[in-house]
């Protein structure tokens, strides 16, 4: 029954992603058809004219294939932090901001957009707060040797975000309100809407250094999501495996962050619904993360951006579907998160 | 074989719970540690299992500190089997024993067909095969105390140190969980197991020590140790004994 779960589930989940590439690529205001898609790929890979409007291929190559790519990127990373942190923090209620990737990261996005300062710059400063603000949490959380070291990290991975969140605030309050602050409000929501061709190799690179990190640990992440003395006694050097997870993870969450804005409830609901295709096992349960979480965004972002005359912002996409898909979890998990 | 406390103490930085503990487990033989509850049972055995630094005194595997290996070495010697599985994700029972093979392989390795064959055998050796494929949260307190012993075995260590091993178990699974522990020493293993009750170590362990505000009060065979004025003075409560016609002996709190 277990390897039927996993092929089964494994299918649905490269189903998903499957369908989310096909909708995102060919569904907008500029209908596209999988033909001319098929055909402008070929001609690229090729060298072959494709003998489409040039309108076809820009909006394929330019506009429509780099944010393809850039949900992709997010979604997986956001999914595979989420699974790899849930288990790092025994927890499957965590999601991948738990030590203030997120909140740091929209730090230094709002300063530099306080600043003025170009898009680039906007990204790199989010990039960089996230990093640091992870880097604090863990340093001023690995002094406090009280009790449990985990409890101790994400307690302090919540005291330091609200003390972020506040900076966030202060920033908000001396921005100008025609420019900057609607800048601010809208990269807070996240969107993949600005996305450029030049956006990606600081986005991908990032995610698939952590995530090829977090899949190549992925086995032990088994043992290391049992009680700390138990993975101990198997022969784990937990403490060492734990900072390369955290660094991983914050790695492509940051990215992540950095490209898209804050974009919540996908490191949490994604590796959810991956566990219910596959199972616990985290030799399964990572890959199909990461498939998966890039499926469901692709989906997120065409939904965004054709819903409405006016692009919704996915943060709010994907808390109005996180929500309810929550409050059915709670309901419906009390035996146990298979 | 053996893994022994040399004049021990054991806690916590800033909240010593005993000392001056000198114990010896030796391969084939069970030893059971007896005392009251809060005596420092739990504490004494995680110290002997490494997961604790010695306050003072050491720990040696065949006269060697354990503090000298590294963690995996040290799993693939001494296995531990906590007093009750509290994990947060359900794992099927063959998922959770492949995890015992965590110090057989890299960090990076992928469990092989090795390891899967010896999770699987030792499934089989603890009578639980056909309980493989179910998640470890569906199964009942007995089981999952024998899944997690089979856990253990597959980390292939010389000793096995386990936790009031019965202490979430009804009646029957009692007796169940406490032959295959006797079934361990005969083959080979040396065993470690604490307990309150004091009928366990009589009727399983070779051995007992009395383990009393943290200092061993009395150590040796079971038969020779196990008198009801020790045991009286060890729960600091009357203890009667029963001895039936054929010379088997059960204590009884007076």
């Amino acid at each position: 029954m277990q390897p039927l779960r996993s092929l089964g589930g494994g299918a649905v989940a490269a189903s998903v992603l499957f369908l989310g590439l096909v909708v995102a690529f060919t569904v907008g205001r500029f209908p596209i058809g999988m033909t001319d898609i098929a055909v402008a790929l070929w001609s690229r890979a090729t060298g072959v004219p494709s003998g489409l409007s040039p309108a076809v291929e820009a909006v394929i190559f330019q506009i429509r294939g780099p944010r393809v790519l850039a949900a992709l990127a997010c979604g997986a990373a956001l999914a595979v932090a989420g699974a790899a942190f849930q288990g790092l923090f025994r927890n499957p209620l965590v999601s991948p901001d738990i030590l203030g990737a997120s909140s740091g990261a929209a730090l230094g996005a709002v300063l530099a957009i306080l600043l003025s300062f170009g898009i680039f710059g906007i990204q790199a400063a989010a990039f960089a707060g996230g990093l640091v603000a992870v880097a604090a949490v863990y340093a001023v959380g690995s002094t406090i040797r009280s009790g449990d070291p985990i409890l101790t990290l994400v307690l302090t991975g919540v005291v330091l975000g609200s003390l972020l969140g506040a900076g966030v605030g202060l920033v908000k309050v001396l921005a100008d309100p025609y420019n900057q602050l609607p800048a601010m409000t809208f990269w807070l929501l996240g969107s993949l809407s600005a996305t450029s061709p030049a956006d990606l190799v600081p986005l991908i690179a990032p995610v698939v250094l952590g995530a090829l990190v977090l899949m190549a640990l992925r086995w032990r992440m088994n043992a290391l999501s049992l009680p700390e003395e138990e993975a101990r006694a198997l022969g784990l050097p937990t403490g060492v495996l734990r900072v390369v997870i955290i660094a991983a993870a914050t790695l492509t969450t940051a990215a992540s962050v950095a490209a898209a804005g804050i974009i919540g409830w996908v490191g949490l609901v994604v590796p959810h619904l991956a566990r219910f295709l596959v199972g616990p096992d985290f030799g399964r349960l990572i890959p199909a993360s990461a498939v998966l979480g890039g499926g469901y965004l692709l989906l997120i972002d065409t939904l965004a951006r054709t819903l409405g005359p006016v692009e919704v912002p996915l943060g709010i996409l994907t808390a109005v579907i996180g929500t309810p898909f929550f409050v059915w979890l709670l309901a419906s998990s009390r035996g146990g998160w298979s | 074989m053996t893994i022994a406390a040399d004049n021990l103490a054991f806690g916590y930085r800033g909240h010593p719970v005993g000392r001056g503990v000198t114990l010896e487990i030796r391969a084939g033989e069970v030893l059971a540690l007896l005392g009251p509850n809060g005596g420092g049972k739990t504490t004494l055995l995680k110290t002997m299992l490494g997961l604790l630094p010695p306050q003072d005194g050491s720990v040696l595997l065949d006269g060697r500190p354990l503090a000298a290996l590294t963690i995996p070495e040290r799993a693939r010697l001494v296995a531990y089997v906590p007093q009750s599985h509290q994990g947060t994700f359900a794992f099927t029972a063959f998922d959770l024993v492949l995890m015992g093979r965590t110090a057989h392989g890299g960090l990076f390795a992928r469990p092989g067909a090795k390891d899967r064959a010896v999770a699987a055998s030792m499934l089989e050796r603890l009578g639980i095969a056909h309980l493989s494929d179910r998640p470890v949260t569906m199964i009942s307190g007995g089981e999952r105390q024998l899944v997690l012993v089979a856990r253990a075995l597959a980390q292939e260590p010389r000793f096995i140190v386990l936790d009031e091993p019965t202490a979430s178990l009804d009646f029957g699974n009692q007796g169940k969980v406490m032959r295959q522990i006797r079934q361990l020493a005969s083959d080979g293993l040396g065993v470690l197991f604490t307990t309150h009750d004091p009928n366990q170590a009589l009727g399983h362990a070779d051995r007992v020590a009395l383990l009393r505000d943290g200092g061993v009060m009395a150590e040796g065979p079971v038969r020779e140790i196990l008198t009801p004025e020790r045991l009286a003075v060890l729960y600091g409560a009357p203890v009667e004994t029963v001895v039936e016609p054929g010379g088997r002996t059960a204590f009884l709190p007076g």
